[in-house]
């Protein structure tokens, strides 16, 4: 049985099943004469939840943005399951896209399209399912993420924050990525849809065995979801678990982890 | 080994066995969406016959994702359906999650992602006349709003003359600019080709009456009465009152609509009232220059292929040029910007909260006030004939 499927059914060559997921070295981006990212590096596991926090306007963004091939490093390299991003013929770069799925701020769903048909979307471009089993699988995503089956039939306008950013995680997750990217993804929540959001994000971690890389400023998200935790300083990263990133004495990092609010969430 | 034969031997397999009146499913290889597509098929051509019992196995699975955890839930609720004892056995471990998040409600799925569709009749009279009184009450309602839109701005403009020190100066210089100043070069070239096609085409008619210095009148009428300043009037609503449309639409996407309603500014006389104030002040402006420069197209080519020298144009226009004839185009332009910068503004405010709609409507404004344009033009035509200039 040979499948004329248009989605590879191999990993290409030179993929890399066991080692980092994302690894990232020497990277320097530039925005205008500032630096942005000055030679940063940044190691993250196969299966693993990493945050990443920093100040407002550190770069934790642009640093997602890079990583996913929206923005071109002046300097470095960023490997993706062993393959260099600035090094891939176009099909591997195509494969790389489709092993990532990606959570933008507020969802950055199709405004024009239904949910339904936002989720398809990646599902109709990569393969060649029956339409049938593609609004299937469709439907399986959106009950996956926690909401009601008859939002597919609503369009982004009509649904809630809190409702975006699920639809958007089911359309992140339609091709079954290795690696899931997110930017904020309980900003502007209420604490009990954030709590929620961080729920469903360990549950499907770990039945999908998802690793995860997610920009966050959410210390109960760090506290509930992550496994280590990188700190944008200076254009470089301070990685470590919670509990280590209390013990540095960077005055930064003290007051993020040991400040007030910090405390009372990471107290429970 | 052959690269096929490789990917073969990985991809997702089902092998079925029948024992009595029990069948054994057993799923092996990558059960992954790269695979789903032949895996379906074979599952759809599963017709059990005398049995009550299925068994499927699962542990020579190699891979599982969302889509084959799909396929076998989906396999397993339709056989049980169908009236028989479904079994999942060998589940590895390391599945069992994944395959306990999967929900399966498969008759809710068949409808996934539908809307209820509005009941028309599709064919026959029936359908005709569905079609004509649902655009007979579209254009009804539009046209009412329209109007109450029409009133909410003469109101507006009316507390500006009032309170001068309303209206927003720098936005309306900048429109002023931006509609006027800067369509300049399009517009010139494109009256001045019109001045110099109408000469020549009048001429090579004319001369066989021996009649060419009447190219003049009919260049001269022809560009003074209606073609600079209906030029000018389609141009500037392809240019400015699309622009106005998308401007506004995206600031309504982008909700700054809301936010200044919420600072308590008045959308009206923030943003409409200088674009249709500007309009009105830059149009006339833009038909003297669009008459001008069909004049001088017309002077060139008179000049250049009739042997019509200029000074002799100039003599014979003058003889044309009595009374209304030079402003009878400006004069329609204020009411043309008008109903441009209307139309435009109006469009704008009607978007929605989706990309579509922005270029839907912007489409439609351009649309319409070209409609309008020349609806107005054929009613100005009846009132200029019926004063006899």
């Amino acid at each position: 049985m040979v499948t004329l499927s248009p989605l590879p059914a191999q990993d290409p060559p030179g993929t890399d099943k066991t080692g980092p997921a994302i690894s990232v070295k020497g990277l320097v981006t530039r925005l205008g004469d500032r630096v942005i990212h000055d030679h940063l590096d940044l190691e993250i596991r196969r299966g693993e939840v990493m945050g990443v926090v920093g100040g407002s306007g550190s770069g934790k963004s642009i640093l997602l943005h890079t990583i996913i091939g929206l923005r071109r490093p002046a300097a470095g390299t960023i490997k993706i399951l062993g393959h260099d991003t600035a090094h891939v013929s176009r099909k591997v770069g195509i494969w790389l896209r489709m092993r990532g799925g990606v959570l933008f701020q507020d969802g950055a769903l199709f405004s024009s399209l239904t949910v339904s048909d936002n989720i398809q979307v990646p599902l109709r471009e990569h393969t060649n399912l029956t339409p049938r089993l593609t609004r299937e699988i469709a439907a399986v995503k959106l009950a996956l993420v926690g909401l009601p089956l008859d939002t597919g039939a609503k369009y982004p306008s009509e649904l809630s924050g809190g409702m975006r950013k699920r639809a958007g995680l089911a359309r992140a997750l339609a091709l079954d990525p290795d690696i899931l990217f997110l930017d904020e993804p309980t900003a502007g929540l209420d604490p009990i849809s954030a709590d929620g959001f961080d729920h469903l994000l360990r549950d499907l971690q770990s039945s999908l065995g998802l690793t995860v890389f997610m920009v966050t400023h959410d210390i109960d998200t760090l506290r509930m979801t992550t496994d280590r935790v990188s700190v944008l300083l200076e254009g470089r990263m301070i990685t470590g678990t919670i509990d280590e990133l209390r013990q540095d004495g960077h005055p930064w990092i003290q007051d993020y982890f040991n400040g007030a609010r910090s405390r009372a969430a990471l107290a429970i | 080994m052959p690269d096929d034969l490789a990917s073969s031997l990985h991809a997702g397999w089902l092998r079925c066995t029948q024992q009595g009146r029990r069948l054994e499913l057993r799923c092996g290889g990558d059960w992954i969406l790269a695979h789903a597509t032949p895996l379906d098929r074979q599952l759809a051509r599963l017709k059990p016959r005398d049995i009550d019992s299925v068994r499927i196995l699962l542990d020579d699975l190699d891979r599982l994702d969302t889509a084959g955890a799909w396929l076998i839930l989906r396999s397993a609720r339709v056989l049980e359906q169908a009236g028989l004892k479904v079994e999942l056995a060998d589940v590895p471990e390391r599945y069992a999650p994944l395959l306990d998040k999967i929900h399966v409600d498969c008759p809710a799925f068949a409808g996934f992602g539908k809307r209820k569709p509005v009941e028309v009749a599709t064919h026959g009279y029936m359908a005709f006349a569905e079609r004509v009184g649902r655009g007979f009450c579209h254009a009804m309602s539009q046209g009412a709003r329209l109007l109450s839109f029409f009133g909410v701005v003469c109101q507006e403009t009316a507390t500006v003359i009032v309170h001068p020190s309303r209206l927003r100066l720098a936005t309306f210089v900048t429109q002023i600019e931006q509609t006027g100043l800067n369509a300049l070069p399009v517009l010139g070239l494109l009256t001045f080709l019109i001045g110099v096609v109408l000469a020549f085409q009048g001429a090579s008619q004319l001369t066989h009456f021996g009649a060419e210095i009447l190219t003049v009148n009919l260049v001269s009428i022809a560009v003074l009465r209606e073609l600079g300043g209906m030029i000018a009037a389609i141009s500037v609503a392809g240019r400015s009152g699309s622009a106005f449309t998308a401007e506004i639409g995206s600031m309504k996407v982008n909700q700054e609509l809301d936010a200044m309603r919420a600072i308590g500014l008045n959308v009206i006389e923030v943003l409409v009232l200088p674009r249709v104030l500007g309009l009105m002040i830059t149009l006339p402006l833009l038909t003297i220059f669009a008459n001008a420069m069909g004049l001088l197209g017309g002077a060139l080519m008179c000049d250049f292929a009739l042997g019509i020298p200029i000074p002799q144009f100039l003599e014979q226009l003058r003889g044309v040029m009595g009374g209304w004839q030079p402003w009878l185009g400006v004069i329609k332009a204020p009411v043309f910007a008008f109903l441009i910068s209307m139309v435009g503004c109006f469009e704008g405010l009607r978007v929605e909260n989706n990309a579509t709609s922005v270029g839907r409507l912007t489409t439609q404004s351009v649309v319409e006030s070209i409609f309008l344009i020349i609806v107005a033009d054929a009613i100005f035509s009846v009132i200029f004939s019926m004063m006899d200039i």
